[in-house]
């Protein structure tokens, strides 16, 4: 039996593509040009919030539902302020105390609250694929505030804010992400977002944790010195199976790979997405040096994120005399 | 133990006329535009302008008559999730894809390891199966892969097959105890090849869209490492074996080198396999999550290169049923498992024979004789005194996948909302027309 050709036909019955940037699920939802216009604004509101009065009415009336499925501090404190600076109706459900406790599926979750018809849920879950199934079953916009090991992108348009005004440029800045990359969300969205913009990025750490199909990768913490920026990643304990055997210890880890003050040299700028582990991936004395940026990180999302909002539920991009006009 | 005395159900003694369609049956070297006349249920007379004898006559003008398919890997969730798929559902949704006989897997609950149990499950089939069904029977009792099912009763009582579906016999000493004592029942071992320790928290293939998604990965090495094992035990005992839905390149290369080596091993692969990747899965649709995983292109290419040169004989479907709020969760929340019987022929055709990629004869070798042979069932075939097996085709009419036109009970299909090329019309299994458009 003679076969013409074995080539493969790449492509056929793939599903179709996702439309547009209706939602915000992963960096991958975004172009170069859509970040440069975040990134504008965010700085734009950055102006607004040094005054005296803060709030400004852009989104009067609308709603926005934040759900958070997994413990969150920043994230899900900074969507709520973010939505309220803008004037916007705010509504946070967490899991616990709420419905999901009595076995309520997520997809009925999102249901019953699109019946209250939010301009967009902000939603973080443990599981890789949430934010994609509200956003098959809600009209609203979805933002994704972390979906397990997959995404965070509003954390990746904080940091790349944060760099940007830490150095004043993007473009062709090193950054040297140090930590366990192979179970982080921020890491995955930061390394895709700072590719967009032509910055550059080496992943730091032990072999087994640093998917070198991401980035280049290095396992001599000496390495971190050629970066401008030094990007520490939580040792994510709680996604430590036990005997996975990732590292031996984590004294081992933080011999090797701890961020130190004599590891880094002067003039280098020190991020962390928090909670932070002191003692274990950063020390003490680095996470409170004047070249950490981790409090610059969360200023940085409140204004991020409302740009996000803002961006979502608006069309074209805003100046810092638009906003100084309806906030007057 | 005679083949056929594994399928129960089905079948009839219909009388039909098929007129001017192209039968194609590559086994038997057939490609002809005639006549076939079935009388009670068997081939009468291939001819030009047959009488027609009184019984109704079906136009196959533009159409392809073939053997009908034979698909050894269905799951039937009967007993246990019902809700899910029936006997009488699966096998309907098996005559709309064109199939004939089907062999049901034992993972179900409880699981097929008993005589009883499979007493039971052939009994329901002679009742409610709309085509004939085989089942078959477990390796080790529960699928827990520490004691043997009593194979030898099994085999008497019909088991069409031993396999511990759904997971791998994870000892080579019991593996290797398994395939010297089926030696007595002349029936095949069908392994799930994976070494658990290597896919543990796996939820895709282990490559560059894993490392992106931050999905856990499922490595090639997962599968052929036990596909190396399994080989290296059925040429040290001499016993033949199945090896089930192959998905890496490094696994059919095994399997390549040790027919070459006169080790008596066969493969099958299933129809999302051969149409899909890795890349897929970025749209973290819950019907793209499989075990195993779809693989990288370079494994497509391998796979369909192996069922182009014989090295994989079977297409079997990994027809996997589950219901909707099982698959209306998270990605990484999803069972594994795709239906895929009322599309496989569609898929293919339109994936593979429509680019010119695979010829519509080997396609249909490998989705009817090719499986037949490797259990030892009656190869469905067009020849005068066969019972009729026939599966009427259309490789150029278009149809799109929807939900609410299934026959099996579940929608869990990857295809959901796409247009294929290729549809089946008419199904007669066992003599008995069991499907029609």
């Amino acid at each position: 039996m003679s076969e013409r050709s074995l080539q493969v036909v790449p492509g056929d019955l793939l599903p179709p593509r996702r439309p547009g940037r209706r939602h915000l699920l992963g960096v991958g939802d975004l172009e170069r040009v859509d970040v440069e216009r975040l990134l504008g604004t965010a700085h734009s509101f950055a102006l607004s919030q040094e005054r005296d009065t803060k709030k400004l009415p852009t989104l009067r009336g609308r709603l926005v539902v934040n759900v958070f499925f997994e413990s969150s501090t920043r994230t899900s404190s900074s969507f709520e302020l973010a939505a309220k600076r803008l004037s916007a109706d705010t509504m946070t459900m967490k899991a616990s105390g709420s419905s999901v406790e009595k076995g309520e599926s997520l997809k009925d979750t999102a249901l019953t609250l699109s019946a209250y018809d939010p301009d967009v849920i902000v939603i973080r879950h443990p599981q890789i694929g949430a934010p994609q199934l509200v956003a098959s079953v809600t009209d609203a916009h979805v933002v994704n505030a972390g979906d397990g090991k997959h995404q965070h992108p509003t954390q990746a348009l904080l940091d790349l804010y944060s760099i940007q005004e830490a150095l004043g440029r993007l473009e062709g800045v090193q950054v040297a992400i140090v930590g366990d990359v192979l179970h982080s969300r921020v890491a995955r969205s930061l390394i895709q977002a700072l590719r967009l913009v032509g910055a550059g990025v080496v992943l730091v750490g032990p072999p087994p944790l640093l998917p070198a199909e991401l980035a280049e990768v290095s396992y001599d913490i000496a390495t971190i010195k050629d970066a401008d920026v030094v990007y520490v990643l939580r040792m994510q304990r709680e996604r430590m199976e036990e005997g996975a055997n990732y590292v031996p210890s984590l004294r081992e880890y933080s011999a090797l790979w701890c961020v130190t003050p004599d590891r880094l040299r002067a003039g280098q700028k020190v991020m962390h997405p928090g909670p932070m582990n002191r003692g274990v991936e950063i020390d003490p004395r680095v996470a409170d040096s004047a070249s950490a940026l981790v409090v610059d990180q969360v200023r940085a999302g409140l204004v991020v994120r409302m740009a996000v909002l803002y961006d979502l539920l608006t069309t074209g991009p805003v100046s810092v005399e638009t906003v100084a006009g309806v906030a007057g | 133990m005679s083949g056929s005395a594994v399928l129960a159900g089905g079948g009839g003694t219909d009388d039909l006329v098929i007129r001017g369609a192209r039968l194609l049956d590559p086994t038997e070297g057939l490609d002809e535009t005639v006549d076939v006349r079935i009388d009670q249920g068997t081939i009468s007379a291939l001819g030009a302008d047959l009488d027609v004898n009184g019984h109704r006559v079906v136009d196959g003008t533009e159409l392809v008559l073939a053997p009908a398919f034979v698909d050894p890997h269905v799951h039937l969730r009967t007993p246990g999730r019902e809700d899910e798929e029936t006997i009488a559902s699966g096998t309907a949704a098996a005559a709309a894809g064109g199939y004939c006989a089907i062999l049901a897997m034992p993972n179900t609950a409880p699981v097929v390891d008993t005589a009883d149990v499979l007493r039971g499950l052939r009994a329901r089939a002679e009742e409610e199966a709309a085509i004939p069904v085989g089942f078959s029977a477990a390796i080790t009792m529960g699928q827990e892969g520490t004691q043997l099912t009593e194979m030898g009763e099994l085999a008497g009582a019909g088991a069409a097959a031993f396999t511990d579906d759904g997971r791998p016999v994870a000892s080579a000493g019991l593996m290797r105890r398994a395939l010297e004592y089926n030696a007595i029942t002349g029936r095949r071992l069908a392994l799930h090849c994976e070494e658990p320790s290597l896919t543990r928290g796996g939820q895709m293939h282990m490559g560059a869209v894993s490392a992106e998604l931050g999905l856990g990965g499922w490595p090639s090495l997962g599968e052929s490492l036990c596909v190396s094992r399994e080989l290296s035990l059925a040429g040290d005992t001499r016993q033949p074996l199945h090896l089930m839905h192959l998905s890496a390149r490094e696994s059919v290369d095994l399997l390549r080198g040790a027919r070459a080596a006169g080790i008596e091993a066969s493969g099958e692969v299933t129809p999302h396999h051969l149409c899909l990747t890795d890349e897929a899965v970025r749209t973290l649709d819950p019907n793209l999550k499989m075990n195993p995983p779809l693989r990288t292109d370079d494994d497509r290419a391998a796979l369909i290169s192996a069922l182009a040169d014989g090295t994989i004989e079977a297409i079997a479907t990994d027809h996997a049923p589950h219901s909707r709020e099982e698959k209306d969760v998270p990605f990484e929340a999803a069972p594994f498992g795709v239906t895929g019987l009322e599309t496989a022929f569609a898929a293919l055709n339109t994936s593979l024979v429509e680019p010119g990629v695979l010829s519509l004869e080997t396609l249909l070798e490998r989705m009817s004789a090719g499986p037949a042979r490797i259990f030892g069932l009656e190869r469905p075939r067009i020849a005068v005194g066969a019972p009729a097996n026939l599966v009427l085709l259309s490789p150029k009419a278009t149809w799109r996948v929807r939900e609410d036109r299934f026959r099996s009970r579940s929608a869990n299909s990857w295809l959901l909302g796409r247009r294929l090329q290729g549809k089946v019309l008419l199904t007669v299994a066992a003599g008995r027309i069991a499907y029609e458009a």
